[in-house]
């Protein structure tokens, strides 16, 4: 007799699906040694790919799982920037402790601003978060401590606080992009597999049918939207102390913090913990091939973005996955 | 007497707003689709309106014509083999299109014509003025660009309301899966109306190129200005269109009164409070 077995998940071809899980583990590895045996240029390269890892973690968990299109993620990259500067800066926070605080703060900021985009729907919520977006960075230019349009560099007494000497700096920023990026993957997968996950997999697959099986698809829609702005935001904050220095074109960027946030996840797929992941690889092994092109690099980027929506909207895990390979990290929760 | 000029000013400038916005509601109408390129559409415009006159040495009105064609059957042509191929019920795929068409537009122009500010000259009547009184001035072109704007708004509402492909598009907008079953052929609706939209945009984007100056990066706030107009006028209200184009270009003269950084911000913050308030907008049609 079938029963609903809501333990047992799917699995794939097994030689497969450990190959899969080796090659993960071992890059997982790697990862985590690489201050180790990465040069300077290499840790810098790969602080930013996992920053990039965690953001498209968060619109992926946003477009994918809720529907949620959002144009306006900058909003919460550059609130969590601005908001580490001030607390770090002006409330004499310790710059470790400014990264969460600020992500907290942007996460209080999201509830009103998520209550005035969540009037729009569809591609008007879209564009909506991108006003809003816009109405952020334009404030944030109207503050003269902040340095105003021109922006501010963070002092260097405050960078040197994190460790003295430079080599010690960079393993602890190393170190808190992995985990930034680590915990993203993680949030996710362990959200997906609650049964949050299983009322956000519902909605991804038909809102009306999750409404009618008692979902309440707004608040949980709602929870996700500030959720994921807090990522973004902590993960904003960390890459300004990287940077360490903010301007308001920087921190509210479009083209930055949320078109190639979004080619990442749609080339790589949408809807998938493997996709964004896929995506980070692909989007900076192209960025290092093309790095002389300048805006050919950003058409050609372009037109990959419209060639997956032609030919597999998918992306391109999506694509492997519907041919068979297994996936790594597993969510679906199969009839026996 | 200063705020006076303030209000007219903001009124001609909403005018072109309307503009931008007539085509995105257009489109949004018959084909429940947001166009993210559609701000770097109306930059196009522009740049085709400075081959015309600049480079061809047409006249301004002609350069229009030709402008409004070409746009035209760009629309129709890229609708019919792009577009509607990722139109259903999944908005991810229109969008996610259109925004990469968005970036390959800016970055082309940007190669093409450089990230220089452009202008097109239009001679004496772009600095000619009509005086009110001793106080108040209304520029010729900025009233002109006025009248003609809501003389396009006008020919939309009589070809909506009036004519037979008008009546096939309202029909398209309200049941798109019915109207194929009397012999219709929905792609080809569809053509038409990003063809019509076109055409509207390239009017508007001659306007902008002949009022200020332009460079490839300035579409995305074009879109976001139509699409504030859209919603604060209501959809599917075309002269409630041209009152939030109004309402916005008032907003946006005020801020800049103030001081000139709050010019966009006021009229982002129009829109938020609106969307407040109202959120089906202010002159939203009742439906159903």
């Amino acid at each position: 007799m079938a029963q609903l077995d809501l333990l047992s998940t799917s699995r794939g071809p097994d030689v497969t699906r450990l190959a899969l899980i080796g090659v993960g583990l071992i890059v997982f590895v790697a990862l985590a040694a690489a201050p180790f045996w990465a040069g300077r240029a290499d840790l810098r390269l790969l602080m930013e790919a996992l920053s990039f890892l965690a953001l498209a973690q968060m619109w992926n968990l946003l477009a994918g799982y809720t529907g949620l299109i959002s144009v306006g993620q900058q909003a919460y990259v550059g609130l969590g920037g601005y908001l580490f500067f001030a607390l770090a800066m002006f409330a004499g926070i310790p710059v470790l402790w400014a990264i969460p605080l600020a992500a907290i703060a942007a996460g209080i900021i999201a509830i009103p601003t998520g209550w005035i985009a969540f009037r729009l729907q569809g591609a008007y919520f879209a564009i909506g978060t991108w006003v809003i977006a816009e109405v952020f960075r334009l404030i944030a230019a109207q503050f003269p401590a902040l340095g105003g349009g021109s922006g501010i560099s963070l002092p260097v007494a405050l960078a040197r606080s994190i460790a003295e000497t430079r080599g010690g700096r960079e393993m602890v920023m190393y170190y808190i992009a992995f985990v930034l990026a680590a915990g993203a993957v993680l949030a996710v997968w362990l959200l997906l597999r609650s049964r949050w996950g299983l009322a956000l997999t519902a909605i991804r697959d038909s809102e009306p049918a999750a409404a009618s099986l008692g979902v309440n698809i707004r608040r949980v829609k709602f929870f996700v939207y500030v959720g994921t702005a807090m990522g973004t935001a902590l993960t904003g904050a960390f890459i300004f102390l990287q940077k360490l220095r903010i301007t308001p074109e920087a921190a509210f960027s479009v083209t930055e913090w949320s078109t190639f946030v979004i080619f990442i996840v749609v080339i790589g797929g949408l809807g998938t913990i493997e996709g964004p992941i896929i995506g980070v690889i692909l989007f900076f092994l192209l960025r290092d091939l093309a790095a002389d092109l300048g805006t050919w690099y950003l058409i050609g980027l372009g037109a990959l973005a419209i060639a997956v929506m032609l030919i597999d909207r998918r992306g391109i895990w999506g694509a492997f996955r519907a041919r068979g390979l297994p996936t790594l990290f597993v969510t679906q929760r199969t009839l026996k | 007497m200063e705020w006076i000029n303030v209000l007219v000013q903001g009124v001609l400038l909403g005018g072109l707003y309307a503009l931008f916005a007539a085509g995105l509601s257009l489109m949004f109408g018959v084909m429940r689709f947001i166009n993210i390129a559609h701000g770097d559409f109306i930059v196009v415009a522009a740049y085709l309106m400075l081959v015309m006159v600049l480079t061809l040495g047409l006249h301004p009105v002609i350069g229009i014509g030709l402008v409004v064609i070409l746009m035209g059957c760009a629309g129709y042509l890229g609708q019919r083999f792009l577009l509607n191929r990722v139109l259903d019920e999944d908005i991810l795929p229109p969008v996610l299109v259109t925004f990469g068409l968005s970036i390959i537009i800016q970055n082309s122009l940007l190669e093409t014509f450089s990230a220089d500010s452009q202008r097109v000259p239009s001679g004496d009547f772009a600095t000619a003025s009509l005086r009110v009184s001793d106080e108040l001035a209304v520029g010729v072109l900025p009233l002109a660009m006025f009248l003609a704007a809501v003389g396009v708004i006008g020919v939309l509402q009589f070809i909506f309301y009036r004519t037979a492909l008008g009546r096939l598009l309202r029909a398209t907008s309200d049941d798109p899966e019915i109207v194929p079953l009397m012999g219709a052929n929905n792609s080809h609706i569809f053509a038409l109306a990003t063809a019509l939209a076109s055409g509207v945009v390239a009017i508007a984007g001659t306007m902008l190129a002949m009022k200020t100056n332009f460079d490839p990066t300035i579409g995305p706030s074009r879109l976001l200005f139509a699409f504030e107009a859209v919603i604060i006028g209501g959809m599917g209200n075309i002269w409630g269109t041209l009152a939030g184009g109004i309402i916005l270009g008032v907003a946006q003269a005020i801020g800049a009164q103030i001081d000139a950084g709050y010019q966009i911000l006021a009229g982002h913050l129009a829109f938020l409070a609106v969307l407040i308030v109202r959120p089906k907008g202010l002159f939203a049609k009742a439906k159903g």
